[in-house]
This record gives structure tokens, C-alpha cells and sequence, in this order.
């Protein structure tokens, strides 16, 4: 039978049929429903960690413990996760252990747009890339495989475009297949200096013995259609190529990108008078090839930032433009995302803005603070940097600046790693104010609940993360929760908490306005007491335009939240019943 | 042949139903199909897209610049912003509705005016009033059911094979509103 399933789909649907018994992850885009299709088997445990090198130990473990196990990733979790899976690679497995990681060329929801590829050939570990939904089926069961006959963890590098495009993929069974018995053996897990110097030996063995599969493997295939050109390529680039050249060049599809075959290359490129290295990213396939001696085009006439597309390839080749198509004559505005109607991190940043604070962001809906018309956000790097990044520009620049400046970090994402960097400020004297914007879920990725929630990946109740007990506990003496929608006290407690000479914390707490729990009804209304004074544009709600002089709701967008009567000076904004 | 259809919004429009329902159809007519969209940071009120292609064998799962034959757009502004990837001869469906980016609700740019004008003059133009059509159905919330029923039209699948398919991807509860939508779209 055949389904129409989408990339991630179909890796949960490989790793199922292929036994797997545990899955451990951190949601992430576009990784995230790798995981969440984990669920709907009830044979596998499947949990979400607080963070993803939580995740790859949990899974590790598994693997170790004899069972086919796996976590998922998007590629900046992989950096979260890089420890373990350095070592990973020298430990091996004893059930099949596979990584999935999720690049995201053309950065659709990413602070960057690194290749992770890399981490293949930096951490020894071997890597597969499919291009469509039935391999990302075929090649995650092929994963556990290899995992268990060359006793090492592989990765599955996937893109936004594998992930979330849906193809056909021909269903079948789970496998059964058995726990593999666990025997204590130190000198293969216990990775200290003289053991995993032995282990160095191995991984350097394993490599070269994947170096002689990777020759003969199918996941490797070459495709001649009689032509002196070739390309090589793989994954979805591959998928372009194909769209954009059809059978006019041979193919050397690389499904296997590290380690890569070299006398596989060396033949094909031995045959076509100009070959061309079709990659998204980095040129990692290109310098292997030029690292042979190959004489191959790639990065000189291929882009290294963004996504591919088959016109791209068509006109880079075959020297061949674009179809004709009507064109905009007139410049258009944009349409980024926004903070939904409802939200409850617009109360807390338009108090920010207000108060003029220097605002240490983090990554989730709220890095969404940073447009216009708030633009209340100064910095956001990476998952936990709002609070550690904000000790370091409190020691550079001064107990006073500290005054005016405050962390922001989502529930999910201070559980993830922000709570360490709360240690810091605690520990190193810090004077910050870290606000846990608690909107009791994980908002950005659609949903998931974490530590904080009280509920696991399957919905089940368990023990509730304490955030207030937590922060007691690791030092912070002042704990303020307030709701971000009572704008009054919100500012209150702010201007108090950046005050003080010590470190605080305040819980900024109101639920996503998605969350089927939230019921706002009825809608805002704004009435003749207007005196289009426009403070309630200031908020950035998507259902609040201008309308003439004036200022219109749109019945459709809004949802009844009313943080928009809290900030009108004039009472000129009602609520009405639907 | 591929056949390649384009969906566009704004996010939290629906378009994700249009696209399964369109997506499991062309897959019960034996087709090979790909569906691609972009979930995440996109979805919060942005600009949304979804390429579906079918065809005896698809490749790439993206639609690229004058490669769409029907383009189905929910809202005016993401229609135009569509436009240069319509096929010369394709043709845009668009729902009359028209919402306000965060840079217009600003001020910092206008709407663009009269783009059902200037799309009319370069392409085969249909616009729908879905939300008035989807009220005659019953739910204001079936739009993107009647934009289905306007694009099933102009395919040569026949309108019982969509009937099937809406009958398998919408909840009961909603089967007879949307059922009434779909033919209300697909006779307007």
C-alpha cells in the first residue's frame, strides 16, 4: 500500500518498521514531526527532553542498552548535542543508534544556515541524505543496519524541503526485532584517556571498512544517460536536478555523503568532459571531489546561500532562462509573521519598549518581539543566550546598565538551557532580571508540551516543573509572577525587579492564545470615544489598522483578548458579544 | 507532464486543508504526487505557500518561477505577490478577501490597489467571493472548501472523485456544510 507521507513522516514511519524502541528529542523546525508521528506507534517510548543533548544521551543509552534508538534534531540542536555524539562515535553501539538532523537551507525558520554535513566528517560518523519521503523510509531502515553491522551511530541529514514535502511511500511491516543482550565491557563504553585511545584505533578501522561500502553500495547510484556532461549531487538537489535536466546529463546520486566513495567518483568523472557538483550550502561534495584531483565546477557558478530551485540549475547548465511569466511592476509590501491576535508575549514587550530597556532575547514566538512596530528586542543568538548573554553585558558595561537591561526567555526554552545561565548570574554576583515568558506550552513549533507543563509527549499527567521553587532554589531571592495583559502591574513589577542590587526573576504568565484551554470571546470594538490618539497601534496586533485618521478593528483577526482596552487612554475600546 | 498547482495565503487561512484535500484526490486518480509546504516561523500570520505537483513522476517538490498551471489564492495582495510563478496560459483563482500586512497596518506601505485589475489585464483571472459563497454553505470557515470546489473546475478530475476525498479528510460533523460548499464553488 501506498501513502502520501511527509518527509519526517516517513523517517518515523523507517524507524518503526526497523524495530526502533526509543526515541528521545527536542522539537525544533523542521524537525518536529518526526517525533510527533513516533507517538501514534504505541510500541515505541518516545519522549521530549528538555534539550537535545538530553535527548542523544537518552538515546545513546538506549542504543547501548541494546535497543534500536533514536533522536531527532533540527541542525542547531545538533550543536546542542555535539558532546555526546563526538564520543558517540568512539563508544559505537550495541543496538542500532541513528541521528536525524534537519538543515534548513533558506533559513525558513532559523538563526543560520549551516551545513551539517560538516559534523559528519568532523565526528567520523557516517551519513546518509534522502531526497524524497520513500528515502527518508528506506534509507533511516538501511540507518539501523549499518548502525549495528559497523557498530556505529549514523546520521540522516535531511533539509526543509525533504522534511516537509509529502511523496508517496509504499508502507510495510515492523520488524521484530529482539533487545540485544547488555554485557558490562569498559574499554568499549567507558571513554577515558587510555580506553578511547584504543577506541580512536576502531573508529579509524570503521572508516576506512565504510570507505570500501560506500564503492559498492546502491545508496551510491550512478545513472548514465549517454552524455559528456555530469553532475553530482544528492538529496533534494538531486530531485532539482533531475526536474531541470532531465536525461540530458549522467547522475552520480550520492546517498551516502560521508564517507564518500573516491574510485565511484574517479570513474564517474572519468567519463564526461565537464562535470558539475550540484549542493545546497557549503561545497563539501565539491572539495572531496577536488581533494581526488577532480576537475569539477560547483561554488564558482552555485550560490552558497539559501535554497536551489530547477530554474537556478537549468540556466547554470544548460544556459537556458526561465519560463516567461508576468512580472510585478510595482514594488509590494512584505508579509513576515507576526504575533497572533491574542498573544500574551505582546503585553510584556510593549512594557519593554515603553520602559526602554535593553531586551538579552531568546529563540521562540517572542524573537517575534524584534519587528516593527515593537521592536523591543536587541539581541538573539541561540536557545538560552538571553540570560547568560545578558551576565556578560552586565559585567561589561556596569551595575547601572543592568538596570535598564532584562533577559527574555520562553518556559521551554529557560528548561532547555536557560536555567544554567540563571546559575551563573547567581553565582557570579550578576544583578539581572530574567523574565520567564510562561505561556505554558511550546508555542514556536507548534505545540508541544515540556517539563514546565506538566503533561508528557503523550499526554499523559506528570510531575509539573516548580519554576518559582526552581529559581528559590538555585539562589534567586526575588520571584515575581505577574500577568503581562495587566499592563500597569506588569510595569510595576518590572521597574521594581531591574532595580534591585540582586538577581530577580519575574514570570510573565498568560497562556498561548492558541492553546484549545485559552477561550477569549466576543471581539474588541472601538467606539466614538476615539480620539485617534493610535496607542493601541502601538501594540502590533494583526486585527488593529489604521482606518482614514482614525483606527478599525477587524472582526475576523481579533479574538477578544481586550490587551487593547488596557492600553487606550481614553476608554474608547468595548467589548462586544459575538 | 506534471501538472503543478500553487496554493497561497496568509497564515491560519487553511490553506493546509486545501492542500490535503487536493493532495489525496490526485493520489486517488493514481498519479505519482508531491505536496510541499513550510511550517514554523511562516505559519504566524505570514505569507504561506504550498506546491502541489502531480503527474506520471515528479521530482522536485518546489514549483519554480512561470512553472504553475493553476494558482489558488486565498487572500488579493498573495496573489499578486504570486503572479510571476503562473505559467504563460495558467490560471489564478483569487479570493476576493483582502488582509493587512504588519508593514501596511503600520503605515509603513500601502495596500497595493486594484490588483484584481492588473492581474486581469496579463492572465486568466477568476476572482471568488468565497466568504459570502462559504456563508450561503453555512460556515463562514468553509472558504477554503469553496476555492477547492472554483480550482476542481478547471482540472479534468472528475467532481465525483473530489466528493470521495472530502468525504474522507473532513470530520462528519462539518461533512454537509462543506459538501455544499465545495458544490457551490465548483458551480460558481
Amino acid at each position: 500500500m501506498k501513502k502520501l507521507l511527509l518527509g519526517n513522516a516517513a523517517v518515523a514511519r523507517g524507524a518503526y518498521e526497523a524495530g526502533v524502541r526509543v526515541v528521545a528529542s527536542y522539537p525544533g523546525t523542521p524537525s518536529t514531526e518526526i517525533t510527533e508521528e513516533i507517538v501514534k506507534f504505541d510500541e515505541i517510548y518516545a519522549e521530549w527532553s528538555p534539550n537535545e543533548k538530553v535527548a542523544c544521551e537518552v538515546a545513546l543509552g538506549a542504543a547501548i542498552g541494546g535497543a534500536r534508538a533514536m533522536t531527532c534534531m533540527k541542525h542547531v540542536g545538533l550543536n546542542v548535542m555535539a558532546d555526546p555524539v563526538f564520543t558517540a562515535s568512539y563508544t559505537g553501539v550495541n543496538g542500532g543508534f541513528v541521528l536525524c538532523v534537519a538543515d534548513d537551507p533558506g533559513m525558513h525558520s532559523s538563526q543560520n544556515e549551516q551545513d551539517s554535513r560538516h559534523y559528519a566528517e568532523a565526528s567520523k560518523i557516517m551519513m546518509l541524505e534522502p531526497g524524497d519521503s520513500q528515502e527518508c523510509k528506506d534509507y533511516t531502515k538501511a540507518a539501523f543496519e549499518l548502525s549495528e553491522k559497523y557498530d556505529t551511530p549514523v546520521f540522516i541529514r535531511l533539509s526543509t524541503r525533504v522534511s516537509h514535502s509529502q511523496s508517496l511511500v509504499e508502507i510495510g511491516e515492523r520488524e521484530d526485532i529482539e533487545l540485544k543482550p547488555y554485557e558490562k565491557n569498559i574499554p568499549k563504553f567507558v571513554m577515558m584517556p587510555a580506553m578511547a585511545m584504543k577506541r580512536h584505533y576502531v573508529v579509524e578501522d570503521r572508516i576506512a571498512a565504510l570507505k570500501a561500502f560506500a564503492e559498492e553500495t546502491e545508496l551510491n547510484t550512478v545513472e548514465n544517460n549517454g552524455s559528456k556532461i555530469g553532475v553530482i549531487t544528492s538529496g533534494v538537489t538531486y530531485m532539482y536536478a533531475k526536474e531541470a535536466l532531465g536525461d540530458k546529463v549522467n547522475y552520480l546520486k550520492l546517498g551516502m555523503i560521508y564517507p564518500m566513495p573516491e574510485k565511484k567518483l574517479i570513474d564517474f568523472a572519468k567519463g564526461c568532459d565537464k562535470v558539475y557538483v550540484i549542493e545546497e550550502l557549503d561545497p563539501v561534495i565539491e572539495n572531496h571531489c577536488k581533494a581526488l584531483g577532480l576537475d569539477v565546477a560547483g561554488k564558482d557558478i552555485f550560490t552558497l546561500i539559501g535554497e536551489y530551485t530547477p530554474n537556478m540549475i537549468r540556466k547554470a547548465i544548460l544556459g537556458i532562462d526561465a519560463p516567461e511569466s508576468a512580472s510585478l511592476e510595482e514594488q509590494i509590501p512584505v508579509r513576515p509573521p507576526v504575533m497572533c491576535a491574542g498573544c500574551p508575549h505582546r503585553g510584556t514587550f510593549y512594557v519593554l519598549k515603553k520602559l526602554g530597556l535593553v531586551v538579552s532575547g531568546d529563540i521562540g514566538c517572542y524573537t517575534l518581539g524584534a519587528v516593527a512596530p515593537l521592536q523591543a528586542v536587541d539581541s538573539t543568538i541561540c536557545m538560552g543566550a538571553s540570560v547568560s548573554a545578558a551576565m556578560g553585558m552586565g559585567k561589561a558595561r556596569g551595575a547601572e546598565f543592568t538596570k535598564k537591561l532584562v533577559s527574555v526567555i520562553g518556559d521551554s526554552t529557560f528548561m532547555h538551557s536557560g536555567i544554567t545561565g540563571l546559575v551563573d548570574i547567581v553565582y557570579n554576583k550578576g544583578t539581572n532580571t530574567v523574565i520567564i515568558l510562561d505561556n505554558s506550552i511550546t508555542g514556536m513549533t507548534g505545540h508541544q508540551d515540556n517539563p514546565t507543563t506538566g503533561y508528557t509527549i503523550r499526554g499523559e499527567e506528570t510531575k509539573q516543573v516548580n519554576l518559582i521553587a526552581l529559581c528559590k532554589a538555585i539562589g534567586v531571592e526575588h520571584v515575581a509572577v505577574a500577568d503581562p495583559f495587566d499592563l500597569k502591574n506588569f510595569e510595576k513589577v518590572v521597574k521594581e525587579e531591574v532595580e534591585r542590587d540582586e538577581p530577580s526573576v519575574i514570570i510573565a504568565q498568560r497562556p498561548c492564545a492558541l492553546l484549545k484551554t485559552v477561550k477569549y470571546t466576543g471581539h474588541c470594538r472601538i467606539t466614538d470615544k476615539c480620539k485617534k490618539c493610535k496607542m493601541c497601534m502601538k501594540l502590533g496586533c494583526p486585527a488593529i489598522s489604521a482606518d482614514g485618521d482614525g483606527v478599525k478593528i477587524d472582526l475576523n483577526q481579533c479574538n477578544g483578548c481586550g490587551l487593547c482596552i488596557n492600553v487606550c487612554p481614553f476608554e474608547a475600546i468595548e467589548k462586544e458579544d459575538n | 507532464m506534471t501538472r503543478n498547482i500553487m496554493i497561497v495565503g496568509v497564515g491560519g487561512q487553511g490553506t493546509l486543508l486545501a492542500s490535503r484535500i487536493l493532495g489525496n484526490t490526485v493520489i486517488n486518480e493514481g498519479y505519482d504526487v508531491k505536496v510541499s509546504e513550510v511550517h514554523g516561523m511562516s505559519q504566524r500570520g505570514g505569507s504561506v505557500v504550498t506546491y502541489v505537483k502531480y503527474g506520471d513522476k515528479v521530482f522536485s517538490p518546489i514549483i519554480d518561477r512561470g512553472e504553475a498551471d493553476i494558482i489558488l489564492a486565498f487572500e488579493m495582495l498573495e496573489a499578486y505577490r504570486a503572479m510571476p510563478y503562473l505559467k504563460k496560459g495558467g490560471k489564478m483563482i483569487v479570493n476576493t478577501q483582502e488582509i493587512n500586512p504588519m508593514p501596511v497596518i503600520i503605515g509603513s506601505a500601502e495596500y497595493p490597489e486594484n490588483i484584481g485589475e492588473k492581474m486581469s489585464s496579463k492572465l486568466d483571472l477568476t476572482q471568488v467571493d468565497a466568504a459570502s459563497i462559504a456563508k450561503e454553505a453555512g460556515n463562514i470557515k468553509a472558504v477554503n472548501v469553496v476555492l477547492i470546489g472554483v480550482m476542481a473546475k478547471s482540472t479534468d478530475i472528475p467532481y465525483e472523485n473530489w466528493v470521495e476525498t472530502i468525504k474522507s479528510t473532513v470530520p462528519p460533523k462539518f461533512l454537509e456544510v462543506n459538501l455544499k460548499a465545495f458544490d457551490l464553488g465548483y458551480n460558481s
